[in-house]
């Protein structure tokens, strides 16, 4: 029982990571790898940024500048020296390690004696994993209309286009290439915003933190999609959310199970390949049944 | 409007599969002028369509529209001037996204996107007038994803969205060829309907002779990369396929043998 608010708290965090990959693997249709650097890029540019006296909001503001320019290099890698993407994404994601280190200095930041922005902002009263499930709650609702209101304008339009049919947009006049950059800055954004935040609710930021993040963003989506459907994209964003909070969910229940912690990357794998082979076992079903039929 | 000066492409250049698509193809295009092009496989006509759209760069000569040098403007930039439908019908359109947002992105076909709504409601009207034109009932679903249309509807509103701001070259990339005779034809006679209305300086590919002599006040006939024939006016008006192929034979100087052109 009194797993329910962290398991909750830890999806809103980790759902800015779900946003994010939702943004390039279903808007863009690319599989972008850079979140794994981007992610605890954003952690140890917060976690810099506050053991050096910092306040958590620019601390956060740095880390989402740090994670957008990680997303506009593997925008370039794959848009103007058309690298492919998948590969683009890896090149990023390893020199953002060296970079992670670099930034913090060590493999690893304690973040205990640093006010975060769940302490700093703490409500009398309120306990720290309630709090995180309120700023969490606040920034995940900022994200989610933020991304509705920009996906709904013109340039957004031109971004979901460009995923859908680059031919399109181009024969309307669009440069595709200033699209896909700018659909990875902004996912890369969120991803390290949700880095940031996960950093400073864990109390501290890890190099290798990184790890299977963009494992966690996929099995969020694909979970949402199936649980909570696809209508709009409205729909999609709040399916990612709450995709995000049940992917929490499955994994509190799956280790009260006593399933040991180590195989959680595995059990994650899994699912995903699972979620993603789904529709060509539906496809292969219902030609066996039209076929008895 | 279009003057091509002797363009030429090749693909794969010093490779086994080196294609010499146009060897030198020259074009000029009055305003209103609507111009049918034949030929048969491997002719090079998408390869000259593909050239004017700026889909991939030539190896020499010069693409001008409206006396403007456009030969090396990437292709987005020169959608400003140019309408396009594709052959397939799935390449005109964003099937994930409403009929109302498609329109929406065509209606600013050339300009820059801003953050302003991409679909205000105020468009709304605009678009229904103009989907009612294609006599399809599109106009009651402004809200429908464009994945759930058929091929020939997709078709219809891609030919739509390409007008709905005037270009000054209209492309036709085979764009019946995909779909069934009936739909064709009633693609086809959208086709000619909005292209006499409104005038339009238009390039359509067809495979089908009969289309190609029906259609439009000008026909040419690729052969190998050139033109080997250029028919227009009151010569073009009485032409018939007999005349045609006794045309190829006398330009190319053996007998044409390309079953699509024949058959169709």
């Amino acid at each position: 029982m009194d797993l329910i608010i962290p398991t909750i708290s830890q999806g809103l965090l980790w759902s800015l990571l779900a946003i994010g990959v939702y943004i390039t693997f279903r808007v863009l249709d690319i599989a972008d790898l850079t979140v794994e650097g981007s992610f605890p890029l954003g952690a140890a540019t917060a976690a810099a940024c506050l053991v050096a006296g910092w306040s958590p909001i620019p601390a956060m503001m740095a880390a989402a500048f740090a994670g957008m320019l990680g997303g506009i290099i593997t925008g370039i890698l794959c848009t103007k020296l058309k690298i492919p993407a998948l590969l683009a994404g890896i090149l990023t994601m390893i020199a953002l390690y060296s970079v992670n280190l670099r930034i913090m200095g060590k493999a690893n930041i304690s973040l205990l004696q640093v006010d975060t922005v769940f302490s700093l902002y703490a409500i009398p009263g309120l306990e720290l994993s309630q709090m995180i499930l309120v700023i969490g709650l606040i920034a995940v609702i900022i994200t989610a209309v933020g991304c509705y209101l920009f996906f709904g304008t013109e340039i957004g339009a031109a971004i979901r286009a460009t995923g859908c049919n680059p031919h399109m947009i181009r024969a309307n006049g669009v440069n595709t290439d200033i699209t896909v950059i700018l659909g990875l800055l902004i996912s890369n954004a969120l991803v390290a915003l949700s880095g940031a935040l996960v950093a400073q609710a864990n109390g501290f930021a890890d190099v290798g933190m990184g790890v299977g993040t963009i494992v966690i963003g996929l099995a969020s989506v694909i979970i949402g999609e199936v649980l909570f459907g696809t209508r709009s994209f409205k729909n999609c964003l709040l399916s990612v959310i709450l995709g995000s909070i049940a992917y929490r969910a499955v994994i509190a229940i799956v280790l009260q199970m006593g399933m040991p912690p180590n195989d959680l990357k595995l059990f994650t794998a899994i699912l995903v390949a699972a979620a993603l082979s789904m529709p060509l076992f539906q496809a292969k079903l219902n030609k066996r049944k039209a076929a008895k039929d | 409007m279009l003057r091509i000066e002797d363009i030429a492409k090749t693909f794969n250049p010093g490779t086994i599969t080196e294609k010499k698509a146009l060897k030198g193809v020259t074009l000029h295009l009055e305003p209103g002028d609507f111009v049918t092009v034949i030929g048969g496989n491997g002719a090079g006509k998408s390869t000259l369509m593909n050239s004017i759209a700026g889909t991939f760069p030539v190896d020499r000569g010069k693409i001008v529209i409206d006396g403007q040098d456009i030969t090396k403007w990437p292709e987005h930039k020169r959608a400003k001037y140019i309408g396009r439908v594709f052959q397939d019908p799935m390449m005109g359109t964003a099937a994930n996204m409403q009929i109302e947002e498609n329109m929406a992105i065509a209606a600013r076909r050339g300009k820059t996107p801003t953050l302003r709504w991409s679909a205000p409601v105020a468009q709304r009207e605009f678009f229904r007038e103009q989907l009612k034109t294609l006599n399809l009932g599109l106009e009651d679903r402004l809200e429908s994803k464009v994945g759930l249309l058929s091929g020939g509807q997709r078709q219809a509103l891609t030919l739509l969205m390409a007008t709905l701001v005037e270009p000054k070259l209209l492309l036709l990339d085979e764009h019946t060829a995909a779909l069934d005779p009936k739909t064709a034809a009633q693609v086809l006679s959208l086709t000619t309907d909005i292209v006499h209305k409104r005038n339009l300086t238009t390039l359509m590919i067809t495979h089908n002779m009969k289309d190609a002599l029906a259609c439009g006040n000008r026909l040419i006939m690729l052969h190998d990369g050139k033109i080997l024939i250029d028919v227009k006016g009151e010569e073009k008006k009485h032409l018939t396929i007999k005349d045609l192929l006794a045309m190829f034979e006398k330009a190319a100087g053996s007998e044409l043998n390309s079953d699509a052109l024949l058959l169709s």
